[in-house]
């Protein structure tokens, strides 16, 4: 008799309580499918920045601005490849909850710093050529129905227009872009800096933040603390950091997420593994004439001891797979239903084989105990409870 | 069936069973703390969101109105001048006290400040207040030092803020930008969001930030609640200038909503994957309870008890081990998480909210439903189960 005849005979042999095993372990591991996404999510991008990237704001904080003229200045300094400039714009579209970024940039200088970001030739061809034209991720275009060619109004909370008080801006969408790093926000709505430095009713030639490229990411360090010094004691002091650096920063504004899941996950699957153990435990003392009998019959202890275990894990890995590969599936829903305020929400690849890796280790602890007891059993004594 | 007969059947059933419970421990452990883990991560999710939303909310009121430049949804994105002020001073409806209207113009910036625990820097708010502010926001109470005075570099902390970011307590000296600012007192405010931030002098502040003579907002206090409609027609149609008021409860809820979603949407599927994992767990458990005692069972019958006191005392059974299960996680997440503070962002101010987990009688009465709930359904399946099956069958068993 094969391995796999004796395993599903086993499996089949009380059907309400494997089907009550399977579905517990399947909803452990789409609860650790979620929870993962989530944690990705507020991570913002931590594990995606790039390491010859620098991001420089205001000392006090990331809502004080900085003069532009900082730009050309840093681009003089050794080590410094190239700077570009972005300013939170902080619009509303329709409705306050239609939460996205939204920020002036100069098209080519933005594109060379962020290769993450793709756009056609053609359409950068278009955004340089239209002075309210607007880029945005694929993602928010889809959330909106929006097409190339229509005209966008945001509403001002921050930067008026002048003379025109609260009167919405009108941006033309020339582009689309997407961007094939995973987890990379496609929510973005980028455009022009001359047309809004031009039109706003204060603060011109004040942006919000710069991004700056280093020659060597190993002299990152050093590179930011130059900047910082060249405008010590200015009205406007600079505060640099690698945008890893700052990203982890900005995930801890948000809060110890990651201690909270963890104790989630292991109050979870500590119930989980009492259960399923508990469960097999029983499933083998209830088998123990069965057992002895295929002891009489020629198997050696081990190959005993080998049955139960894959059992153990055929069950319990199986239904772990499943509820990945549901979390999978959900990854799609929550997206759209969150997008607004976690555009990182992603079921990252390691995450998914860890998933994996431990629906099998699992299965191997609840597994050992009952067959380790079935390994021993003697078989005269497992005999006469047939 | 008598109903006499059938109370006697259920009660000797059910002590029997509660009497051997010992004997089965190991079985009776595992849906014990199963349940308990369940209860307890159920109250501990709620507990943050219940925390979060005490202090958000906890100075709602609808006789102070919170004026922002139209249009503007946040503090940030708002600017007012001194004749905005002058407009909302002679507003009806505006409440009067001894030195004149009760209208606080307020400056708010944001400030970084080291996160204890996090090793990072956050966004603290710094709010510029005059003396009106103590009189429009009564709850504002000093419990340590005493307030700053006008015109010089001082500052007072909120509870919260002092708990939740270094260098606040009482007495140390913060740096912002170019000036040093002294920390001469610590304030509570009803456990609302004016706790997560630090106050000062707005003249202070309007010069260290080469503001002029401009605010970010204005806190009317009214007359009464039913001032609201008349206060806030006369300064949106005053064509003099360009403002909106909303009460502080509408403002508060509004400045919520982004972590309410958040907590409503993610908080409640991580409930219901659980709940449903749980209820197979809880099922799985009492069938294996049960399974094992099927010759008891059958022996029961075989003595003459009939079906029904025999499912009935399943499930009495299954309910006590739920209710166990529900105090003892109920027990741990009140003992690990109330109480315990964290901080997290704003969107709406992009500022920290200081908050501390609750675990109210509410939610662990939830907790004790959801037990019940659980209990009653694992147990009455394999209750029924095991009454169907034939006596002479489950005899022969093992």
């Amino acid at each position: 008799m094969s391995t796999f005849t004796l395993i599903s005979a086993a499996l089949r042999r009380k059907k309400t309580r494997t089907f009550l095993t399977f579905s517990s372990v399947f909803f452990a591991f789409l609860i650790f499918g979620v929870l993962s996404m989530l944690r990705t999510a507020f991570s913002m991008g931590v594990e995606m920045a790039s390491e010859d990237r620098l991001v420089v704001r205001h000392r006090v904080s990331l809502f004080q601005l900085l003069p532009q003229s900082y730009e050309a200045e840093m681009e003089e300094m050794p080590g410094v490849v190239d700077a570009v400039h972005m300013t939170w714009f902080g619009g509303v579209y329709q409705d306050p909850s239609n939460f996205f970024m939204q920020s002036p940039v100069e098209p080519a200088e933005y594109l060379d710093m962020y290769p993450e970001v793709e756009l056609s030739e053609e359409e950068k061809t278009r955004w340089i050529g239209t002075r309210n034209g607007a880029v945005a991720g694929r993602a928010l275009v889809e959330r909106h129905g929006w097409e190339i060619g229509d005209r966008i109004p945001i509403q001002p909370t921050i930067w008026q227009q002048q003379g025109r008080g609260d009167d919405a801006w009108e941006f033309e969408l020339v582009g689309i872009y997407e961007s094939a790093v995973e987890g990379f926000d496609e929510t973005q709505f980028l455009f022009r800096y001359d047309f809004f430095d031009e039109a706003r009713s204060f603060g011109r030639g004040q942006i919000g933040w710069f991004m700056v490229r280093v020659q060597d990411p190993a002299r990152a360090p050093q590179v930011a603390a130059a900047i910082d010094a060249a405008f010590q004691n200015s009205p406007a002091e600079t505060k640099s950091e690698s945008e890893g650096a700052f990203a982890a920063g900005f995930a801890n504004q948000v809060g110890n997420l990651g201690l909270i899941v963890t104790s989630i996950l292991g109050a979870v699957f500590f119930t989980i593994l009492l259960v399923a153990g508990n469960t097999m435990a029983q499933s083998v003392r209830e088998r123990i004439g069965e057992i002895g009998l295929l002891k009489a019959l020629g198997f050696t202890a081990g190959r005993v001891q080998r049955l139960v275990l894959f059992e153990s894990v055929t069950l319990v890995a199986t239904a772990g797979f499943l509820g990945m590969v549901m979390s999978a599936v959900l990854e799609r829903g929550l997206r759209s239903q969150l997008a607004a305020y976690f555009p990182g929400l992603a079921l990252r690849p390691q995450d998914l084989l860890l998933g994996l890796g431990l629906a099998l280790l699992t299965g191997l602890v609840v597994g050992v105990f009952p067959a380790r007891r079935a390994m021993r059993l003697e078989t005269a004594f497992a005999l006469r409870r047939l | 069936m008598g109903l006499v007969s059938f109370l006697r059947q259920c009660q000797a059933v059910t002590r029997y069973n509660i009497e051997t419970i010992w004997q089965r421990r190991g079985v009776s452990a595992v849906a014990i703390f199963g349940i308990a883990g369940v209860v307890g991560v159920l109250v501990a999710v709620l507990s943050m969101a219940a925390g979060f939303r005490a202090v958000v909310t906890g100075q709602s009121r609808d006789d102070v109105a919170v004026v922002l430049r139209s249009g503007a949804t946040s503090e940030t994105a708002s600017i007012l001048s001194r004749q905005d002020i002058q407009v909302l001073e002679e507003a009806p409806g505006v409440a009067r006290g001894s030195a004149g209207a009760l209208v606080s113009p307020e400056l708010f910036v944001i400030i970084d400040r080291r996160k204890i625990g996090a090793g990072t820097d956050a966004n603290v708010p710094l709010r510029g207040v005059e003396a009106a502010a103590f009189e429009v926001r009564s709850e504002i109470e000093i419990v340590e030092g005493r307030r700053f005075e006008p015109g010089r570099n001082e500052v007072i902390v909120g509870d919260g803020a002092s708990l939740s970011f270094e260098g606040l307590l009482v007495g140390d000296t913060i740096d912002v930008g170019q000036s040093s600012w002294e920390v001469v007192g610590r304030f509570t405010a009803g456990g609302g969001l004016s706790e997560s931030e630090i106050w000062t002098d707005t003249r202070v502040l309007q010069q260290a930030y080469r503001r002029g003579n401009s605010y970010n907002a204005a806190f009317v206090r009214l007359t009464d609640e039913t001032g609201f409609d008349g206060f806030q027609e006369a300064i949106e149609e005053d064509p003099r200038v360009s403002l909106g008021a909303r009460t502080q409860t509408e403002f508060l809820a509004a400045q919520s909503a982004p972590i309410e979603v958040f907590i409503s949407v993610v908080g409640w599927i991580i409930v219901a994957l659980m709940s449903a994992g749980a209820v197979f767990a809880a099922l799985n458990t009492m069938y294996a309870a049960v399974s094992s005692r099927s010759r008891e069972i059958a022996t029961l019958r075989a003595l003459g008890f009939s079906r029904l006191p025999v499912v009935f005392s399943v499930v009495v059974e299954s309910v006590v081990f739920a209710l166990v299960g529900a105090a003892v996680g109920g027990a741990a997440s009140w003992f690990l998480f109330d109480g315990f503070r964290a901080a997290t962002i704003n969107w709406a101010s992009f500022s920290q909210v200081s908050f501390a987990f609750e675990v109210t009688s509410e939610l662990l009465m939830q907790g004790v439903m959801l037990a019940l709930v659980i209990g009653t359904i694992g147990g009455f399946l394999p209750a029924v189960a095991a009454a169907r099956r034939s006596v002479v069958g489950a005899l022969r068993e093992q």
